[in-house]
């Protein structure tokens, strides 16, 4: 009984602590939003973070998406022969990518490049009193800062995801036709058979969602950083692994209301 | 009416009262000191003051308004009054010298460069330095150097009230006396109102013209600098002798 109780002791505190923590991550969210939507606003600051995100995110992005597709394409190939299926190669590359694999795939290597960094830099900010030198010059480092890390991650990932889409789908594609021995014409016809609108259209709502929680995480741990350096190495790491539970939990609850 | 006046200021971190009823007042113009310990609650008292912290009861009031519990907007009214000098600098080190400097006359945007240039020259030449820095970035600079940058940019938008923490810490002593003059040079001839919290025996004694001292979380002494090494008090004479024996364990 007494074992039980400990149990329930346990379970409990740690529900309280995740409705807590729910709670502070949405007024949070809150905030952001509605402080970014309402004057003053950086346009200057959005710029630089939609390069940051999005155009320096391109490289890791562009090579993730090409060998996924790829290796999918021998896979299935591989697989397929057994079954006498091998035709399914390019429906099975293109429903894989744009369903699944290119808007997560996405979204977990932006995190882990540009999460990390958001809780990092701000982190940094806070421990060595930035935010709050910022804070008595009148700059209200919502706007300044997080809004438009935010909106950036927001407006880029979509694109981001579009573009390793299609590398990944060219990716598949390469090897099928170089390796595989496929058929150009016959492989493009079946890809574009397959290609359909909705299809994109999930795509670019999981991203826009993985967008969100990539700075919303790296912004929200990257502000209750303390500590130090120490502090700022904890925030960066609880910043990448909250966001990679957030994209791979969300990616689940969209996938299974879109088919389910 | 004082320019700023503290009443029973308290602010408790989890357990610990770093603040338990901090009494203070300020007059337009004057210089005043706090000493004590570190960890004693110096940086809280002034970050109080600003509204960067909450206190959990008394009142904060800086020329006659209540700063605690004011909203944001009312709050970068009294900002717009203050100039705060942190302990590291707190330079942004994404931002090169000059928009540092300007930072309260642009609030990070890029607006008439060649004027804010103007006025990061002529306030980096205020704090001994030259506009042969005006285009690095922070941590090209020296750590002396930067925290001349952090004054210069605190002085720059001619704020009414300064707060210095720890201004002289990581200078060499010539440097130090540079800070100390400008310091004395804001409030005797332009009549700035400045409070300043150090350990810089020798800087309290040039800048203040009255010094409290903070202990536990209460102002234990207060009194004009002269009286700085006779003020009869028992803890003010351990620490300002620097004493490892006596009431302060």
């Amino acid at each position: 009984m007494k074992g039980v109780q400990a149990l329930l002791i346990v379970v409990g505190r740690f529900m309280l602590q995740l409705f807590a923590a729910i709670g502070r991550v949405t007024a949070f969210a809150i905030t952001v939003i509605w402080r970014g939507l309402t004057p003053p606003y950086y346009p200057a600051r959005l710029f630089e973070q939609l390069a940051r995100i999005g155009w320096f995110s391109l490289p890791v992005v562009g090579l993730t998406a090409i060998f996924t597709g790829a290796a999918l394409a021998q896979q299935i190939f591989t697989a397929g022969t057994r079954f006498n299926a091998t035709s399914t190669v390019p429906a099975v590359v293109v429903l894989g990518m744009v369903r699944e694999l290119g808007p997560v795939l996405t979204g977990l290597m932006v995190a882990g490049r540009v999460s990390s960094a958001m809780a990092a830099e701000i982190g940094t900010m806070r421990v060595t009193e930035q935010l709050d030198a910022m804070a008595t010059l009148r700059t209200d480092y919502y706007r300044y800062l997080i809004a438009p890390r935010l909106f950036a991650a927001l407006i880029a990932m979509p694109i981001l995801v579009l573009i390793a889409n299609g590398i990944g789908i060219l990716g598949g594609y390469a090897l099928a036709i170089y390796k595989l021995d496929f058929n150009s014409v016959g492989y493009l016809k079946t890809t574009r058979h397959y290609l359909e609108a909705d299809d994109f259209r999930m795509a670019l709502v999981k991203s826009a969602v993985f967008g969100f929680f990539i700075a919303l995480m790296g912004c929200y741990h990257g502000l209750k950083t303390s500590g130090g350096a120490a502090g700022v190495g904890q925030s960066t790491t609880q910043a990448v692994v909250s966001t990679f539970i957030l994209i791979l939990l969300s990616n689940l609850l969209i996938t299974v209301i879109a088919f389910g | 009416m004082s320019k700023i006046l503290l009443s029973n200021v308290a602010k408790r971190f989890g357990d610990k009262a770093v603040l338990d009823g901090v009494n203070l007042s300020v007059d337009a113009g004057e210089s005043v000191t706090i000493i004590g310990q570190s960890g004693s609650g110096k940086s809280v008292t002034i970050k109080c003051i600003i509204g960067l912290i909450r206190p959990d009861s008394g009142s904060v009031r800086i020329d006659g308004e209540e700063v605690t519990g004011m909203g944001d907007r009312d709050l970068n009214r009294i900002r717009s009054k203050v100039g705060m000098l942190f302990q590291g600098g707190a330079l942004f080190d994404s931002l090169p010298v000059w928009r540092n400097v300007t930072f309260a006359l642009t609030q990070g945007k890029v607006i008439a460069a060649k004027e804010m240039r103007r006025i990061a020259e002529e306030n980096l030449e205020r704090v001994g330095l030259d506009r042969t820095i005006l285009d690095l970035r922070p941590s090209e600079l020296s750590g002396g150097m930067q925290k001349r940058v952090a004054l210069a940019r605190a002085i720059a938008p001619k704020p009414e009230i300064i707060f210095f923490d720890e201004p002289t810490t990581g200078l060499d002593p010539i440097r130090a006396d540079v800070i100390n003059d400008l310091i004395v040079s804001l409030t005797e001839d332009i009549g700035i109102t400045a409070i300043t919290i150090t350990h810089d025996m020798a800087s309290a004694r040039k800048i203040a013209h009255r010094v409290a001292m903070l202990y536990e979380g209460r102002i234990i002494w207060e009194g004009p600098r002269e009286r700085l090494y006779d003020s009869g008090n028992p803890y003010v004479d351990q620490f300002v002798q620097g004493r490892a024996e006596g009431p302060i364990r």
